[in-house]
């Protein structure tokens, strides 16, 4: 991957082939189910049928009924019995239709899979790997729009994992598959396809022209807790994860401004280090998510900086969120921070 | 504890599996179909005990030749049976422009009930003018059925200036408080334990009304569901539940939702409550049944459990492409035929109708919808979504709005000067 400077990937790769992150996401699953009897399959449309998006496409002709399979509509049955099955020994890797519908689910991941290692000393642990389709920019309305990774990343005991390129998605998807933690994989559908600039009037891309697409076909892993430099600069730093990296990236681009572009890739565990030498380096941050503002990831994002990089800050930390009101079908674009708004809060940022 | 023996059989895991997938020929022999006018029908002041056979049979009044037999034959008259004909003809032909403006790039997103007419426009007609529905999103029939405009429904689903939701809900996602019509959510089954908090609202300020509440049997493994059934049960609310048995959950066939151990209105039994398993396309069974269960809600004999056995026609939605999933067959070879067919032969058979005027109505009920259609293009189509005044997209968060969104509504605001779009600025 060219414009990774800094990538934590290890294994034992193999050839390269082009895909997009859908594929790349189906051939994790398939490459650790092929290593790993543990590994099973689990959701609402993902056996037969491959999932609602296609991850799943495959699987079950491949590994059979037992080990992938459709489940009743039931999020917090699929979760709830997917810690019964990690503490048996499986490592579950359930699907969330959408990340809208893991709010039925949030008992059992919150109470019960994020605190089992913790009050059982380790008798019990729940090693299971969510993966669910979230944010917008798809015409979705408020029910297949949501970016709830805030919620998660507020509990103690679940790792929250986010790619941006199908080359990352399949590394960390590996990676979080092998943890013996619960994770939280959120796969940003609007980049599914391809990579996207946030400008909803131009076509997105193609993964197949984009570095991010060259993705090895057997196994590696991208450690959890590494983020990557997507693009190294002087002027500031922004911080971000999924969709916006394309959004900042491109607007950086068009605006000619030497900013360095972290991906964070997994928020918890963050990589503290990586974001600290950065902003150190800059003196400036920006921090960009699709969720909504008020005690979203970004005001941890930005209390961390502060608290570290306080004596190296030229300006104040700035946030660019989405809107604090439900995702609106209709006006979904003017919800979704797109180059202008991130221009805007460059223009704020770099002003003195 | 007992000593585990050593040398047992492996156990084995069960996975359903549909009997038909693409390419398999469909036959549904196994499928019982009881003869109509089979079913005895209880007082509804009977003790739910007493007729549990009901929850595992099919309650059916239309029979092969088109007469309406039995004891739950509910003898509507023929005005009634055309009204409720033509509201189905009418939500076809909806259906099907509405599918078409999806599929023209004019709507993100739209959803059939193609072949579950029967459910929502008989049960509405059962059901009093006033009385709550919370629906899902396979009930546009109540609204037709309640006479809603259907330029009001086109311009939800355009999302246009003339939408009533103002663009804030996905299209098919109707809400109308006027019409009895419950504000649709697109996470599975939460209606249902709302349903039951109306009617015990209802029942605890003595009203006369009841709710009503729809979801698909995929979605009955929801645990709104199960909170629901046990709030009704112990509080006897005056709700009637609903389970629209289509057959399939997207690509998920009912057995994952547990149809292989026992039926959905056997569901009912566990919580001492009344189940009824009804033929979903014959209308006149839904409309007995409708009515038998709102006279138990209105005589304070509590809830009732209404399995529709029905079969979705079409895919789940705009997005859904059905024979990935299941055999091209299926439709056709359905037992229980078509709802508007089969209503439609009963007017023939008791010589109140006739294939003359049905083509006429089916081409009037087109003209109808065209001429909506037409009617609300005019406000816009989702496009862009370029016809709310953008600074809308802050209103109704909260009843008064608190700094941070007035604080939030004033950078987008900047943020739309900046990028010169035309967003039209409210009024
Ligand atoms: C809580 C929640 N989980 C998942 C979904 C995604 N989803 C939408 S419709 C659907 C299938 C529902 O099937 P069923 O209840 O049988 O109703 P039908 O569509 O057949 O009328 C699913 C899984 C959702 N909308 N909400």
């Amino acid at each position: 991957m060219s414009d990774v400077i800094e990538t934590a990937a290890t294994g034992e790769a193999g050839e390269t082939v082009r895909m997009n992150m859908i594929q790349s996401i189906n051939s994790a699953m398939a490459v650790m189910m092929e290593r790993d009897p543990n590994v099973i399959v689990m959701g609402e449309d993902v056996g037969y049928f491959g999932g609602v998006f296609r991850a799943t496409a495959g699987l079950q002709e491949k590994f059979g009924k037992t080990r992938v399979f459709d489940t009743p509509i039931t999020e917090c049955g699929i979760i709830g019995v997917a810690i019964g099955m990690g503490a048996y020994g499986l490592r579950p890797v359930p699907e969330i239709q959408f990340a809208d519908y893991i709010y039925p689910a949030l008992d059992q991941l919150v109470s019960e899979a994020a605190r089992l290692r913790y009050r059982s000393a380790g008798q019990f642990t729940a090693p299971l790997t969510v993966r669910s389709p979230f944010g917008g920019g798809i015409f979705g309305g408020q029910t297949h729009s949501q970016s709830p990774e805030g919620i998660f990343t507020h509990v103690s005991g679940v790792k929250t994992v986010i790619p941006s390129t199908p080359y990352d998605a399949k590394g960390l998807l590996i990676a979080s598959i092998e943890d013996n933690d619960p994770v939280i994989f959120f796969e940003p559908k609007r980049i599914y396809n391809g990579p996207f600039n946030g400008h909803w009037d131009r076509p997105a891309e193609n993964w197949s022209k984009h570095p991010g697409g060259a993705v090895p076909e057997g196994y590696y892993r991208i450690e959890l807790g590494k983020a990557a430099i997507v693009r190294p600069g002087n002027a500031l730093t922004i911080l971000a994860y999924g969709t916006m990296v394309h959004v900042a990236k491109a607007t950086v681009e068009e605006m000619g401004i030497d900013a360095e572009i972290i991906d964070l890739r997994t928020l918890v565990p963050l990589d503290i280090e990586t974001i600290e030498e950065s902003v150190k380096k800059t003196g400036r941050c920006m921090v960009v998510h699709e969720a909504t503002r008020t005690g979203g990831f970004g005001a941890e994002l930005s209390a961390l900086v502060q608290e570290r990089c306080f004596y190296h800050l030229e300006a104040p930390v700035e946030r660019v969120t989405g809107f604090d009101t439900p995702y609106p079908h209709s006006l979904e674009w003017a919800y979704f921070p797109g180059p202008v708004r991130i221009g805007q809060a460059l223009k704020k940022l770099l002003k003195d | 504890m007992a000593d585990v023996p050593r040398n047992l059989p492996p156990l084995s895991l069960h996975v359903p599996e549909p009997k038909f997938r693409p390419g398999d020929a469909v036959d549904f022999a196994a499928v019982e179909v009881p003869p109509a006018g089979a079913q005895p029908r209880p007082d509804t002041a009977a003790d739910p005990a007493s007729f549990h056979d009901l929850s595992y049979t099919l309650i059916r009044v239309l029979d092969d030749e088109g007469q309406a037999v039995g004891p739950w034959n509910p003898r509507l008259d023929p005005d009634t049976l055309r009204t409720m004909l033509r509201d189905m003809a009418l939500v076809r032909a909806f259906d099907e422009r509405m599918f078409r403006a999806q599929r023209q790039g004019k709507t993100s997103f739209y959803m059939k009930c193609t072949g579950e007419e029967a459910v929502a426009i008989a049960a509405t007609h059962a059901l009093s003018r006033d009385d709550m529905c919370f629906p899902s999103y396979r009930q546009q029939g109540i609204l037709i059925a309640r006479n809603y405009s259907l330029v009001q429904m086109m311009n939800q689903i355009y999302s246009n200036s003339g939408d009533v939701l103002q663009g804030k809900q996905l299209p098919i996602m109707y809400s109308s408080r006027d019409d009895g019509f419950f504000s649709i959510s697109g996470n599975l089954t939460t209606q249902y334990p709302q349903a039951v908090g109306w009617a015990m609202a209802s029942a605890a300020k003595g009203d006369t009304r009841i709710a009503a509440t729809w979801c698909g049997e995929g979605s009955t493994a929801e645990g709104d569901f199960h909170s629901a059934m046990t709030f009704a049960t112990v509080y006897k609310a005056p709700v009637i539940f609903n389970v629209v048995n289509n057959q399939w959950a997207i690509s998920s066939f009912s057995g994952f939702a547990g149809a292989e151990a026992t039926t959905f209105a056997a569901r009912a039994i566990g919580y001492g409550m009344a189940g009824l398993r009804i033929d979903g396309n014959d209308a006149l069974a839904v409309y007995a049944a409708t009515q038998w269960a709102a006279e138990r809600a209105r005589t304070n004999q509590g809830p009732t459990l209404i399995e529709h056995f029905t079969y979705r026609a079409e895919g789940h939605s705009t997005s859904d492409d059905p024979t990935q999933y299941r055999s091209a067959g299926e439709p056709g070879a359905w037992p229980l035929g078509d709802p508007v067919a089969r209503l439609k032969a009963h007017l023939i058979a008791i010589g109140e109708w006739d294939e003359e005027r049905h083509a006429a109505q089916d081409r009037e009920v087109a003209e109808l919808v065209k001429a909506a259609q037409k009617e609300a293009e005019k406000n816009g189509i989702l496009g862009h979504g370029l016809h709310q005044p953008l600074d809308s997209l802050f209103d109704g968060v909260f009843e008064e709005m608190p700094w941070h969104l007035r604080e939030q509504r004033q950078q987008m605001l900047d943020e739309e000067e900046a990028s010169g779009r035309p967003w039209a600025r409210k009024a």
